[in-house]
C-alpha cells in the first residue's frame, strides 16, 4: 500500500468515533453502548493500520485535508510518536469500555441518563485525542483540546454529587484558563509569521519577543491542562472522584494530550536556541512534580486519591525529556524513546490501577487504605493488577516503566545532568513506598477473619485490569526496532542523528 | 496611533483584566465572566491581526476571522457547560463559591452499581 493511498487512514480514525457518537446520539440510550463497543475494535484496527504504514514508510504519514496544502489548508500528520499514542489510546478505550459494561450497562430498564452520557463521552474523548495526536495545525489542535476538555469534564461529575461537581468545575476553570492562553499564543504566532501549520511555522519562527510571548502563553496554558506541578491542584479531586473507567481514561490518556502538544511546541516548532533555555525550566517543574506528587501520594488515606497523586508525579517524568532530547548529542534518541515509553507505560499501568481500585472499592465498600487488611484474600486479582501496575510505575524490571526510566536515567547521566538522574532514582523509591503502603496491608492477614471470605469481585473486570497491567509489563519486551519506529518523523535533530 | 494598534492594545488589556479576574475573584460566576472577557480580548487581537496581516490588498486577512468564529463557538460552549455545572453546584451546596475546606473525597460507593 503506498503512502498516498494509506493516508486516508488519518481522517478515518477521527471520523469513526465522531460518526459513532452522532449515531449513538440519534439512536438513543440503549444503542449507545453497542455502538461504542463496535467502534472500538474498528478504531484499534485503524490505529494499528496507521502504525503499520508509518513503520513501513519510515517517515511521517501526512494527509492534506481537501487537497488544500498549508498555509491555506490544514494537514494531519502521524509520526512514530503519534502512531504509538493512537494505538495506546485505542487499546485503552477498548479495554476500559469493556470494563464499563458492568458499571454503565444500558440493558436495564428504565433507561438511565448516566450510562448513555458515559458512552457518548467515551467516544468524544477518543475522537478528540485522535485529533490532537494527528494535529499538525495549531488551531486544529486547539479545537481538539477543547473537545477533549468538554468531554473530560462531565466524565468527572457523572454521579452528580456536590464533591464531584466541584472537582469538575475546578477542572473546567483550569482548562478554560489554559485554552484562552493557548489561543492567545496561536493568535500571536499567526500575526507574526502568517501560518498555523507546525511545519511552516518551524521554518519561519525566530527567537524574538513575539515568539517568546506566544510560546510562553501557550506553554503555560498547556501545563495547566496537563496538571504539571504547581498547576496540579485540580487533578486529584477530579481523577479520584470520577467513576473508575472514567478515571482510567482521564489519568491514562487525557493529560497526555496536552503534554503531546508541549512536545510539539518545544521540540517540533520552537528554534532550538529558544527550546534549550526553556527546557531546564520545564524539567525543573517536572522534577518538582515527581518529588511533591510522590510525597503527597504517600500521605493519602484513600486509594483513589493516592493513585491520582501518583499521576501528578508520573507526569513529571515526561517533562524530563526536554533538556535531554535537545541538540545533536548521542543521548537524545534514548531520551526521546524513554519519554514516549514513559507516556505509554504510564497510560497502561495507571488505567490498570484505577480499574483495580474500582474493583477493590466494590469488594470492600470503601477505599480507605488503613482498612485493607485481608484484601489480598478477598480480592486477589484486583490486588495483583494493582501491584503489577505499581511495578511498572516504580520502574522495576521487567516492565515498560523500567525501560522508560532506565533510558531517561542513562540519557541524564550521559549528558551530565546528575540532578535529573537523582530525581528519577528518588522518585522510583518514593513510588515503591506508596505502592508498598497499599500492598503490605492488603497482603496481611485479617485480625479477625471475617465470615465472608470471598467478596464479590467481577472476574471479567479483574481480567481487564490484569490485561492492562500486563501490557505495561510487556512493554519491556518490545524489540529494538520499536525505537526506530518511534524515531520515524521525530523532531529534526533526533531523527537526523540516528539515521 | 491608528485604530488597528488601538484594537490590539485594547485586546491585550482585556486579556490582562480577564486573567486577573479569573484568578482573583472567589465568586464562580465572576470567574466565568472573566474567562469571557479574556476570550473577548483574544478575539479582538485576532481582529487586529487580520487587519495587519492584510498583505494581499484584499482589505483584511480572512483566516483570523474564520478562527474567531470557531473560537466564539468554543467559548460559548465552554460558558454554557461552566454555567450548567455552577447552577447544579449552587443547588447542591447552596452557594456559588468553592468551600474553604474540601467536601468529602471520593464516595464510599464508587464503583458499586
Amino acid at each position: 500500500m503506498s503512502a498516498a493511498s494509506a493516508s486516508f487512514l488519518l481522517p478515518s480514525i477521527i471520523i469513526l468515533p465522531i460518526a459513532a457518537m452522532l449515531l449513538a446520539f440519534f439512536l438513543g440510550g440503549r444503542r449507545a453502548m453497542q455502538i461504542a463497543l463496535i467502534a472500538s475494535p474498528l478504531g484499534l484496527a485503524l490505529a494499528s493500520g496507521i502504525a503499520f504504514v508509518v513503520w513501513q514508510i519510515d517517515q511521517p504519514l501526512v494527509y492534506v485535508i481537501g487537497g488544500w496544502a498549508p498555509p491555506l489548508g490544514v494537514a494531519l500528520r502521524a509520526d512514530g510518536f503519534s502512531a504509538v499514542m493512537l494505538v495506546t489510546t485505542a487499546l485503552i478505550i477498548a479495554l476500559t469500555g469493556c470494563f464499563a459494561l458492568g458499571l454503565f450497562g444500558t440493558k436495564e430498564k428504565p433507561e438511565k441518563r448516566a450510562p448513555f452520557t458515559f458512552w457518548m463521552l467515551l467516544l468524544s474523548v477518543w475522537a478528540a485525542l485522535n485529533g490532537v495526536f494527528l494535529g499538525w495545525d495549531l488551531f486544529n489542535c486547539y479545537v481538539g483540546l477543547e473537545m477533549l476538555t468538554f468531554a473530560a469534564v462531565p466524565l468527572v461529575c457523572l454521579d452528580g454529587r456536590a464533591a464531584t461537581l466541584m472537582a469538575a468545575l475546578r477542572y473546567l476553570l483550569f482548562a478554560l484558563l489554559g485554552s484562552a492562553l493557548y489561543l492567545l499564543g496561536a493568535a500571536l504566532l499567526y500575526g507574526a509569521y502568517g501560518a498555523l501549520d507546525i511545519g511552516l511555522l518551524s521554518a519561519r519562527i525566530r527567537s524574538e519577543p513575539a515568539a517568546w510571548v506566544a510560546l510562553a502563553a501557550m506553554t503555560a496554558g498547556l501545563l495547566a491542562k496537563t496538571a504539571l506541578f504547581p498547576l496540579h491542584l485540580w487533578l486529584p479531586p477530579a481523577h479520584a472522584g470520577a467513576p473508575p473507567p472514567a478515571s482510567a481514561m482521564l489519568s491514562a490518556l487525557v493529560v497526555k494530550a496536552s503534554f503531546f502538544l508541549v512536545v510539539r511546541l518545544w521540540l517540533n516548532l520552537a528554534p532550538s536556541e529558544m527550546a534549550e533555555s526553556v527546557a531546564q525550566i520545564l524539567a525543573a517543574m517536572g522534577a518538582a512534580a515527581i518529588i511533591v506528587g510522590s510525597v503527597l501520594a504517600l500521605r493519602q488515606a484513600r486509594l483513589k486519591l493516592l493513585i491520582a497523586y501518583s499521576t501528578v508525579a508520573q507526569i513529571g517524568y515526561l517533562f524530563l525529556i526536554f533538556p535531554l532530547a535537545l541538540g545533536a548529542h548521542p543521548w537524545v534518541a534514548s531520551a526521546w524513546v524513554g519519554g514516549a515509553l514513559q507516556a505509554v507505560s504510564h497510560a497502561f499501568a495507571k488505567a490498570a490501577m484505577f480499574l483495580s481500585a474500582g474493583l477493590i472499592t466494590q469488594a470492600l465498600g470503601h477505599d480507605r487504605i488503613a482498612e485493607f487488611r485481608g484484601l489480598g484474600r478477598k480480592a486477589a486479582p484486583a490486588v495483583l493488577a494493582f501491584g503489577l501496575g505499581g511495578v511498572s510505575l516504580m520502574g522495576l524490571p521487567p516492565s515498560g516503566g523500567f525501560a522508560a526510566k532506565w533510558l531517561l536515567l542513562t540519557a541524564s547521566i550521559e549528558s551530565g545532568h546528575w540532578t535529573w538522574a537523582l530525581v528519577i532514582a528518588v522518585g522510583g523509591l518514593l513510588t515503591a513506598g506508596y505502592v508498598y503502603r497499599v500492598i503490605a496491608p492488603a497482603l496481611a492477614p485479617e485480625e479477625v477473619p471475617s465470615p465472608t471470605s470471598a467478596a464479590h469481585v467481577s472476574l471479567s473486570g479483574a481480567a481487564l485490569a490484569l490485561a492492562l497491567a500486563l501490557s505495561a509489563i510487556m512493554l519491556f519486551f518490545v524489540p529494538p526496532e520499536f525505537s526506530n519506529f518511534l524515531l520515524a518523523g521525530a523532531p529534526g535533530a533526533i531523527a537526523k542523528l540516528v539515521r | 496611533m491608528n485604530s488597528v494598534t488601538l484594537a490590539g492594545l485594547a485586546g491585550a488589556a482585556m486579556v490582562g483584566l480577564g486573567l486577573f479576574g479569573l484568578i482573583t475573584h472567589p465568586h464562580l460566576l465572576r470567574k466565568i465572566v472573566s474567562f469571557n472577557v479574556m476570550g473577548g480580548g483574544v478575539f479582538l487581537l485576532f481582529g487586529a491581526i487580520a487587519r495587519r496581516g492584510d498583505a494581499a490588498g484584499i482589505g483584511a486577512d480572512p483566516v483570523p476571522q474564520a478562527l474567531v468564529i470557531t473560537g466564539i463557538v468554543v467559548a460559548f460552549s465552554a460558558t454554557a457547560l461552566a454555567v450548567a455545572l455552577l447552577l447544579r453546584l449552587d443547588r447542591e451546596i447552596g452557594r456559588p463559591f468553592f468551600p474553604a475546606k474540601e467536601l468529602a473525597g471520593p464516595s464510599e460507593k464508587d464503583g458499586a452499581t
